[in-house]
């Protein structure tokens, strides 16, 4: 294995070239996030100078950051690639799923509905085994059944770099390339590869409040209660997901260099810092994968 | 320095956790928000301390019972090195999560009480160290304090154990004295150990040399995809797309491909950060050749006079995973060996290996669950194999069950049998 970075990158080449040659329909989930934009590039370099051999979905709660959509669209055009979108508004309209306040669990029905129609048999994410509980025992190829359930006890051993990736029809993969990667991996990738990433990432002033110990944004889709005061704060997003559960932090890191000093010295888990969905149970994002999330 | 992988084993009772947890928390590694959530579950639960296994038990399962289920992985970083710990449980799994967890491990720490000294879990760590090829060992003998932080004793542990280990195949053993409850020797020196010259455990880690555990002399190049873009620009690109798993391959080099034995000459190396002049073990690289070749996924690249052994029987030390099933003799599993896969049948069992003290038993049933054996593979088509200990990637593979499509077990080649 060669030293940090480029030794991380090897490995997630490996894993993503690996997708190719053993799946007939693979997926790149791509929210513009920055850990899927990192996935994504990376895997555009695995094929190089040959075109991405993937299709890449987006699932859309609906309840975006703009910053972040006009970023998505530019990005998959920059990279010549065409977008799926899995979208939970339109689960709710079909009358799959009932509307609720946060749409993040809402969306497994729109994903796993959206790998059954497009017969995808191996999905990649960038989700990464330091980000929560239930991911550090999550392996790199991550079997799925025929309902899309996750069986944490019941995994397959992962050894050396040899993957497993035998399914039947109807069964998928759910695959990490990321998965020995820190949050601060992440930036160092970002900077020395000189990638961009949503605004929003990036210190900005934002009307907020704060609920629950976090800060949220006032936007269309999460509106503060009477007794919740709004005020300008300068912020940035350490993860962006839905609107109404992903929180921001304080922050005047306006550059990457500054985010960078800022993740080496965190004390508080990204996650732990931004999600109020994480927050719900001890178990939330175990309960969550089993059900086939991310 | 490269990132570092290590393996810790062993139970709750040796204080495994509680030296992960001073690793991490020592080190500065563990956020406020994952300590809050331990002490908040150990106060539910009633402990009379912050339980640091919390830290990696994951699963509901895992945390109800108090037990570890799995394989868990933990990452923290100084600023000289990054590592990545592979915590393997002690439970009745232990000797597959242990040969999972070891398995892509540089190091293995394995713990001994002070009081107890060298006991059968002490060997039984040891062998499987020793039998997954683990490049470093590191032997810490811990609870000093309770012991009077004795010379004499850590002295007389370290010889007890270097007598049983003469028989097994570690390159590397470092013993260090260690509380890992009071802090001794992990992170930082202590005051009651000054007698021990040696370094402490975090400082060791940081130093511990790796980038010579890769076969760096025999080239060996598993063709994993080829890359053929069919655009207008790149009408004639055909690269071959893989990850070196052993020797160094420089532009210019003469190549033997197998298992067709053409030759050709490597014109160029792609790689993500741009053409290289040459690529070492692990990097992720395309090789465009001279000639037009017909070349395919499971093809390796060597040099010409230094092959990889090609054969369809194999000898091998097979460790079984599959808990809901036995080695069934009569049947056909799917092995996957670098990037080629191959159906394959078991043939003889010729003893199973008692991991306690390394003896040699007659089966008296199928392999099942935790089993190491002795075992002889049929192939349908041969394999580009090295013996294990000479690579650890082109010397390993695994069975996979076709009708669950579990991995049923793992397998080390031997050398053949003259």
């Amino acid at each position: 294995m060669r030293s940090g970075i480029t030794g991380l990158q090897d490995e997630a080449i490996t894993i993503i070239r690996e997708v190719a040659a053993c799946f007939e329909r693979p997926v790149i989930l791509f929210s513009g996030g920055k850990d899927s934009v990192v996935v994504l590039h990376v895997a555009a370099r695995a094929f190089a100078p040959a075109r991405l051999p993937f299709a890449v979905m987006h699932v859309d709660t609906g309840h975006n950051f703009p910053e972040v959509i006009d970023f998505r669209d530019r990005c998959l055009a920059g990279l010549g690639l065409n977008l799926t979108v899995a979208s939970v508004q339109a689960a709710i309209d079909a009358g799959k799923v009932a509307d609720a306040a946060s749409r993040n669990p809402l969306q497994t029905v729109a994903l796993l509905d959206a790998i059954a129609e497009n017969k995808f048999d191996a999905v990649l994410g960038g989700a990464r085994r330091d980000e929560e509980r239930a991911r550090a025992k999550e392996r790199v190829f991550s079997h799925r059944d025929t309902f899309g359930q996750w069986d944490p006890k019941h995994q397959r051993p992962e050894l050396w770099n040899i993957y497993n990736t035998s399914h039947k029809q109807g069964e998928h993969f759910r695959v990490f390339p990321l998965s020995n990667w820190t949050e601060l991996d992440i930036w160092t990738f970002i900077k020395e590869y000189d990638i961009e990433l949503p605004s929003i990432y990036f210190a900005h002033k934002r009307r907020v409040f704060k609920r629950g110990g976090m800060l949220m944004a006032d936007t269309e889709f999460l509106r503060p209660d009477a007794n919740e005061e709004v005020y300008e704060e300068t912020v940035r997003f350490r993860t962006v997901g839905d609107a109404t559960c992903t929180a921001a932090v304080p922050s005047t890191a306006a550059g990457i260099d500054d985010v960078l000093a800022e993740t080496a010295v965190a004390r508080i888990t990204e996650r732990g810092a931004t999600r109020a969905d994480d927050k719900i149970s001890e178990a939330g994002m175990e309960d969550r994968k089993r059900h086939g999330y991310f | 320095m490269r990132q570092l992988r290590f393996a810790t084993v062993g139970s709750v009772d040796d204080g495994k956790s509680t030296l992960i947890g001073r690793l991490l928390y020592d080190s500065k590694s563990i956020f406020e928000d994952q300590l809050e959530h331990v002490e908040a579950v150990s106060k539910r639960r009633g402990d009379d301390y912050v339980d640091l296994s919390l830290l990696t038990d994951g699963l509901r399962a895992e945390r109800e019972q108090g037990i570890t289920i799995d394989v868990a992985h933990r990452y923290f970083a100084t600023p000289k090195r990054s590592f990545v710990i592979m915590d393997c449980p002690g439970h009745v799994q232990y000797t597959r999560n242990m040969v999972t967890g070891t398995s892509t491990a540089d190091l293995a720490i394995i713990l001994i009480d002070a009081r107890n000294g060298v006991v059968e879990q002490t060997r039984r760590h040891s062998i499987l160290t020793s039998l997954l090829g683990v490049p470093h060992l590191v032997v810490c003998v811990n609870k000093m304090d309770l012991v009077g932080y004795s010379e004499e004793r850590f002295n007389e542990i370290r010889d007890d154990f270097e007598d049983f280990a003469s028989r097994l195949q570690l390159r590397d053993v470092t013993f260090l004295p260690i509380s890992a409850l009071k802090g001794d020797n992990v992170v930082e020196r202590s005051d009651d150990l000054k007698w021990f010259e040696g370094p402490t455990l975090l400082h060791h880690l940081e130093n511990v040399y790796t980038a010579s555990d890769d076969n760096r002399i025999d080239v060996r190049f598993p063709v994993q995809y080829v890359i053929r873009p069919r655009t207008a620009e790149h009408h004639d690109y055909r690269g071959y797309a893989g990850t070196v798993a052993g020797g160094v391959l420089r532009v210019g080099d003469e190549i033997v491909v197998l298992p067709s034995g053409l030759s050709s000459r490597i014109t160029g190396i792609d790689s993500a950060d741009g053409p290289l002049d040459e690529a070492v073990p692990g990097s992720a690289v395309t090789i465009l050749l001279a000639e037009d070749l017909s070349i395919t996924r499971g093809d390796m690249f060597c040099r010409p006079n230094n092959r990889p052994r090609v054969l369809q029987d194999h000898d091998a030390m097979l460790c079984w995973l599959d808990s809901d099933a036995h080695l069934n003799p009569a049947k056909l599993y799917t092995l996957k060996h670098t990037t080629r896969s191959t159906r394959a049948k078991i043939g003889d069992v010729r003893y199973v290996l008692d991991i306690s003290d390394l003896h040699r038993k007659v089966p008296e049933g199928p392999l099942s669950m935790n089993d190491i054996a002795r075992v002889t593979v049929h192939t349908a088509e041969p394999l580009l194999r090295d013996d294990y200990e000479h690579n650890r990637v082109t010397g390993s593979f695994i069975l996979v069950d076709d009708s669950t499509g579990a991995t049923a077990a793992a397998g080390m080649l031997l050398p053949p049998r003259e």
